[in-house]
């Protein structure tokens, strides 16, 4: 034996189960799918009933940009999506809140928010054209509808979360309810609402089309309605790259609003 | 302002977790207590400061606080309590301010009890930034800085490590040596009851009763790490609870 040592290395067996972000690998894999499905349309063994060519998508995109058409689809859109996820998301945060700190809202509201949450909200739809008419009011109230359930069933599971030793920490020093609310229990809930509302947007996105389809002359759900009455497929692909990119924009804004509001974390 | 206890009672769904315990806590004295685990001895000091109520007896408050005290009964958490998403400064901030005390008012305030803590350079720390040892010191400015009557601390220094411990020890003492303060300090660990009691009570287990209260005579700030006559005093608290946290250890725990 000519090892100076005796005995064997330790084989390594930790690691792992750590999974890290790595920048561009997303990108990578977008653009991989496209890259295929634009050789596999040109080469034929993607046929063009089945998927229109990327590249056909992309023109009918420019185009759309060029006639000014986008925006005056975007922008409708746009204002319905803020206006109705504004009004569910706040009154679903003041309602979990409430039902996280009081036993009469909580028996008496979680049963109701189990009960709405299964309903689908498109299935709505035709009731609140009757209750707030064809116009932006039923549009609002359908998108307002379907973030309100999420956002409460975070909100609550969040300010169930909220350590109470700092709550009773704010107690032995005398502050107010008030005070412990906003300065210890909102705080303290605000990772996991914060997390709630990447599901609420998301859900506020799917739910615009759907109200776009009723009714409307602009939006992106019209859009891409027409087109898939006329078996438009580019057309109706760009509309649906539209909303992926929205979800994409929506999820880096709570992303940045994360980053900013939670820098305290660990 | 000084506490009296007054045959306090407690159980727990059937089970009597403190019995007639009556105890008195002169002002600016640092009284211990001591006991196997699950005697009450966390419990006992809820009731002190009004966090949960007993089911028979009464804490009393003899006396008026001292003026200028924001919260005569003032806590350290074990756990430090310290809100993760406030700086240093804007934790202790958060107590004052539901007195009205801000801007310059509070300024002062933090200044003064960070400067009595060593922790002037770290006001604007996170927690998250901060050692355990640093974490129980912005607790203690804290409670510093609403003035309070008695302090009731919960083991305060338990969850730190023997090395920060002993030099937390030593902050404590010369805090109490320049200004004398009250406290109620529950701890599991004999050395931190004999270094910094003036009296130590012990605790029987299950249920918590007053087994024996050993005062401990030796000025504090003469106190020193391995000095006999507290080794002398520590052996004779061990020998009252060993059996009991024998026992206690071999119990099944009912929760």
């Amino acid at each position: 034996m000519s090892d100076p040592v005796p005995g064997k290395s330790v084989a390594f067996r930790g690691g792992g189960f750590a999974p890290k972000s790595r920048r561009w690998v997303g990108f990578v894999v977008f653009v991989g799918l496209v890259l295929i499905a634009e050789w596999g349309t040109r080469a034929g063994w993607i046929s063009a009933l089945t998927m229109p060519k990327p590249s056909d998508v992309l023109d009918t995109f420019r185009d759309l940009y060029n006639s000014g058409l986008l925006f005056k689809h975007l922008g409708p859109s746009l204002s319905r999506l803020v206006v109705g996820a504004a009004i569910g998301i706040s009154i679903g945060i003041s309602v979990g809140v409430l039902i996280g700190l009081f036993s009469y809202v909580r028996s008496g509201m979680v049963p109701l928010v189990a009960a709405i949450f299964p309903i689908p909200k498109i299935a709505l739809l035709p009731l609140f054209v009757i209750w707030f008419g064809i116009g932006e009011g039923s549009k609002y109230a359908l998108i307002a509808f379907g973030t309100f359930t999420p956002t409460v069933v975070a909100t609550y599971g969040a300010v169930d979360n909220v350590d109470r030793t700092l709550i009773r920490m704010g107690q032995s020093f005398g502050l107010s309810w008030w005070s412990i609310v906003r300065k210890i229990v909102l705080p303290g809930a605000m990772p996991g609402i914060l997390s709630g509302l990447r599901i609420s947007l998301a859900i506020a996105i799917i739910l615009l089309v759907a109200a776009e389809m009723l009714g409307a002359e602009f939006g992106i759900g019209a859009y891409i309605l027409e087109a898939g009455s006329l078996y438009d497929l580019e057309r109706l692909f760009a509309g649906v790259v539209i909303l992926s990119l929205l979800g994409v924009i929506v999820s880096a804004l709570i992303g940045v609003v994360e980053k900013r509001l939670l820098n305290w974390r660990t | 302002m000084d506490i009296r206890l007054d045959g306090i009672n407690h159980s727990y769904d059937g089970f009597e977790v403190l019995r007639n315990i009556t105890l008195d806590i002169p002002s600016g004295q640092i009284v211990c207590i001591v006991g196997p685990s699950g005697c009450g001895k966390s419990t006992l000091l809820r009731f002190i400061g009004g966090l949960e109520r007993p089911a028979a007896g009464r804490v009393l408050q003899l006396g008026e606080p001292p003026i200028g005290c924001l919260n005569p009964l003032t806590y350290i958490f074990q756990d430090f309590a310290l809100l993760p998403w406030r700086s240093v400064s804007g934790n202790i901030s958060l107590v004052l301010e539901d007195h009205g005390i801000k801007g310059a008012a509070a300024r002062a305030i933090i200044d003064d009890v960070l400067a009595r803590t060593k922790l002037t350079d770290f006001a604007n720390a996170l927690p998250k930034q901060l050692s355990g040892g640093m974490k129980q010191r912005v607790a203690i400015a804290r409670a510093l800085a609403v003035q309070p009557a008695v302090m009731l601390m919960d083991e305060p220094l338990s969850a730190l490590d023997s090395q920060t411990r002993e030099l937390l020890m030593d902050d404590l003492v010369d805090l109490w040596t320049r200004q004398p303060f009250t406290a109620v300090y529950v701890t599991h660990n004999l050395a931190e009851a004999v270094r910094l009691g003036h009296r130590v009570v012990v605790l029987s287990r299950r249920p918590g009763e007053v087994r024996e209260i050993v005062e401990i005579d030796k000025p504090l700030d003469q106190r020193a790490f391995g000095d006999t006559d507290l080794d002398t005093a520590q052996r004779h608290l061990w020998h009252l609870m060993r059996d009991e946290a024998r026992a206690a250890d071999a119990e099944l725990i009912n929760v």
